[in-house]
């Protein structure tokens, strides 16, 4: 049973779940190399892991740009919509994570700032 | 590991340092807007500092900063952020016959601060692991030199972004560069059809699945995208290895 964060304040719980996401950062990086033995996981996993990355981040992102208040945008007046687009269509043409950043804040803020989008 | 200076002295240091440094402006700005995101979203600064030193990784911080706001389990959390960083149980696949000829507590060391860049940069600069020690040493401080400087440019900018944060208004949306930094991510894995479809049957998995409880849609969205993949691998008859261009 976890009791919603307070703001502002330290509690035990969540600096347990950062030590926890630390862990995983070691586990994750070093996977193939914690073991002095060579190992290697069974041919399902292997191939699960050609598309299990992208897809993890892609179940993280498009829902912060696609829905508002735990629903799907109904309308295509959204500057995070755009603003993915100038961030990807940089990517591919230039490359960068600077680059992608600063092409999709410069077409979100404007629609958002100004628009209201 | 940039505190020995048996490291430091390697010419292939200062080479590692030189090759990186353009690209830590990105970096920065990808920490800066961590280190708001955390601060912005009820997080105390001891946490979020906490956060910053000790997790080190973008992507899972960024997944697990709605989670924990949200009160998600425990085990949820740290599936999240174990899936968002399965990009790096791949790259430790390439990186292993690298490394280990160094000591458990060495490699995991060297392992932990590399980062998705560093990744990058050392394989392309070394397609082969090395196989006298002179070759080995070299290596070795190539990759520390350049890990030193997109660590120490996340954890500047990180914690001045922690700093900075309530001096920036909420309405501006800001959290959403923290987005655009996952999009450029992603958009460095869609190298296949196949892994863009992968990408997008999961966010909308995700979207589908948003209401289910615990914040389970992302790992809901993962096992639905890769279980279709495996499924249309099957249909088509595609070899996984030949369309993948590693």
């Amino acid at each position: 049973m976890n009791l919603v964060h307070q703001a502002g304040s330290t509690d035990l719980w969540t600096v347990a779940a950062i030590i926890g996401l630390a862990c995983v950062t070691v586990l994750a990086r070093c996977f193939f190399f914690i073991f002095d033995r060579p190992w290697s996981l069974p041919e399902w996993a292997h191939r699960a892991l050609h598309y299990a990355p992208i897809a993890a981040l892609a179940a993280v992102i498009v829902p912060e740009i696609v829905m508002t208040q735990g629903h799907l945008i109904s309308t295509l007046r959204d500057a995070r919509l755009y603003g993915a687009l100038a961030g990807a269509v940089w990517y591919f043409w230039r490359g960068g994570v600077l680059g992608t950043m600063l092409a999709g804040m410069a077409v979100y803020l404007p629609l958002h700032l100004l628009l209201g989008w | 590991m940039f505190f020995l200076p048996s490291i430091r002295r390697e010419p292939e240091f200062r080479q590692g340092v030189r090759e990186m440094s353009s690209a830590a402006l990105g970096i920065g700005a990808w920490g800066l807007m961590t280190g708001v995101a955390m601060l912005k979203s009820g997080m105390s600064v001891f946490e979020s500092v906490a956060m910053t030193l000790l997790v080190y990784a973008g992507s899972s911080q960024l997944a697990a900063i709605p989670l924990l706001a949200a009160g998600a389990p425990l085990w949820v959390i740290l599936a999240t952020g174990f899936c968002v960083n399965l990009r790096f149980v791949v790259f430790s696949l390439h990186l292993r016959p690298y490394l280990m000829y160094m000591p458990r507590c060495r490699r995991l060391t060297h392992g932990y601060l590399t980062a998705d860049m560093s990744y990058a940069y050392f394989t392309r600069r070394y397609p082969v692991p090395a196989s006298t020690d002179a070759d080995r040493r070299a290596q070795e401080a190539y990759l520390t030199g350049n890990y030193f400087v997109t660590w120490s440019a996340w954890m500047v900018m990180s914690l001045l972004g922690i700093a900075l944060a309530n001096m920036i208004p909420p309405g501006w949306g800001l959290g959403f560069a923290g987005v655009l930094s996952l999009v450029a991510v992603s958009c460095s894995m869609a190298t296949t059809r196949l892994r863009i479809l992968a990408g997008l049957i999961a966010g909308a998995t995700a979207v589908a699945a948003f209401a289910l409880p615990l914040k389970l849609n992302i790992v809901t969205g993962i096992g639905v995208a890769v279980l279709l993949c495996f499924w249309l691998e099957k249909q088509f008859g595609l070899d996984v290895d030949a369309e993948d261009d590693k």
